[in-house]
């Protein structure tokens, strides 16, 4: 991917993050006005409601998506602020190896739970 | 009260003096100056080279704000020291020091071999991809106020390296292209007569260039001629961004028209475009 690719697509990332993560916060913390999607209806974190909307494919793909932005905006901000901190080529391109690594790791446990969650219902 | 003592005062100036051959480090030397009313910098810098220290070292040539030799640190910011009024910095004690974020020639010199390099690098020149208009002009390239407009203000860019100094991303990183390649790469791209955006695209939109700008806006704070590189560089991620989403218009590069062809000329004069500078 070019500079201008990953440049465009951190800001898009940071804008979904906003979005996504704002939506995300605002179901578990303001349980007054985002009460519908407590289905069992009380606290946001109550288990109940936890698993109701883990069960949702809609919540799923949020998740994999504020996860995804949420990686890639993080580890490309990391990778510029160390890069340009003038370590030499060979550090470069090794620190860009292993930040993907671990994207590509962190993304697939996470997305991989998101997932899984949908079918872990209340015994 | 003699005209003298109401016009003329003593000040102390700190003076960082450093030679490669016998020095570690940079150290400041203390001179005292008799400074008056509209005595600039380079002055001041001229009459301690002649009274008290014929070693010290400095650049300058135009001494009128155009050649952009003379740029170093004056009281913590970069300026031109043949624009700069000492009585307008400071009636006490005055510091002068090499501009930062580059490699110090000797005392007040610094080496500016990497700006125009950097400079270089952007093709700083209409291109054009039929050669022979290039060589032998048919006529004119007459343009609009509004296609003049898009770049005048980054031609008054005199490469004094005032922004470069200036900057933080400069200072981290020294193979950073800088505000000043990067803002003539722009002044060009929006050059309505250039055709060159794709032989630059390379240089700006790769690593070390405008993504790597943080928009902390020095550069354009301490510019001596008013260009605001930091705007310039905002623009060029927008030009680069367009182009990687295919949404940028490409429009032909700007025909001559013949020298006697008066059919499209304007009757009414060209507006004078604002002043980019206080006055
Ligand atoms: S943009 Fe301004 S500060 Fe930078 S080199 Fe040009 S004239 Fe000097
Ligand atoms: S001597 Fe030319 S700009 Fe100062």
């Amino acid at each position: 991917m070019n500079k201008t690719a990953s440049w465009f697509w951190f800001i898009a990332a940071g804008v979904a993050v906003f979005i996504i993560g704002g939506l995300h916060m605002a179901v578990i913390h303001l349980d007054g006005i985002a009460g519908i999607f407590n289905p069992a209806g009380g606290s946001s974190l109550a288990w109940e409601n936890v698993s109701g909307r883990n069960g949702s494919l809609v919540f799923a793909v949020s998740y994999v998506i504020l996860l995804g932005a949420a990686l890639y905006h993080g580890l490309y901000g990391l990778y510029n602020i160390v890069s340009e901190l003038g370590i030499s080529e060979k550090a470069n391109g090794l620190l860009k190896k292993a930040l993907l690594a671990a994207g590509v790791a962190l993304f697939t446990v996470g997305a991989y739970a998101a997932f899984a969650a949908r079918f872990i219902t209340v015994s | 009260m003699k005209r003298q003592d109401v016009q003329e005062r003593i000040i102390s100036v700190y003076i960082h003096r450093f030679d490669p051959t016998s020095d570690k480090k940079p150290r400041a030397v203390l001179y005292e100056l008799a400074v008056e009313q509209g005595m600039t910098v380079l002055d001041g810098l001229h009459r301690i080279k002649e009274t008290q220290d014929p070693t010290l070292a400095f650049r300058f040539s135009c001494r009128m704000g155009v050649c952009g030799s003379c740029a170093m640190l004056i009281n913590g910011k970069p300026m031109l020291a043949c624009n700069t009024q000492i009585l307008d910095v400071t009636d006490k004690a005055l510091t002068v020091a090499p501009l930062p974020n580059f490699r110090v020639v000797r005392d007040l010199v610094p080496d500016l071999a990497p700006l125009f390099k950097k400079h270089v690098q952007v093709n700083p020149y209409i291109v054009r991809t039929d050669g022979h208009e290039m060589e032998s002009p048919s006529g004119e390239f007459i343009q609009t106020p509004e296609e003049l407009i898009k770049y005048l203000q980054f031609t008054y860019c005199i490469k004094c390296g005032a922004c470069v100094a200036a900057c933080p991303t400069a200072a981290t990183d020294e193979n950073y292209l800088g505000p000043m390649a990067l803002a003539q790469a722009y002044r060009y791209i929006v050059d309505s007569r250039d055709d060159g955006f794709h032989s630059r695209k390379s240089v700006v939109g790769a690593d070390k260039a405008v993504f790597n700008c943080h928009y902390a806006g020095e550069c354009s704070a301490v510019c001596p001629k008013g260009v605001d590189p930091a705007r310039a560089i905002q623009f060029m991620k927008r030009e680069l961004v367009r182009d990687y989403l295919l949404m940028r218009r490409h429009t032909a590069p700007l025909k001559a028209r013949a020298l006697n062809d008066k059919s499209k000329e304007k009757k009414t004069p060209l507006p004078v475009p604002p002043y980019t500078v206080d006055r």
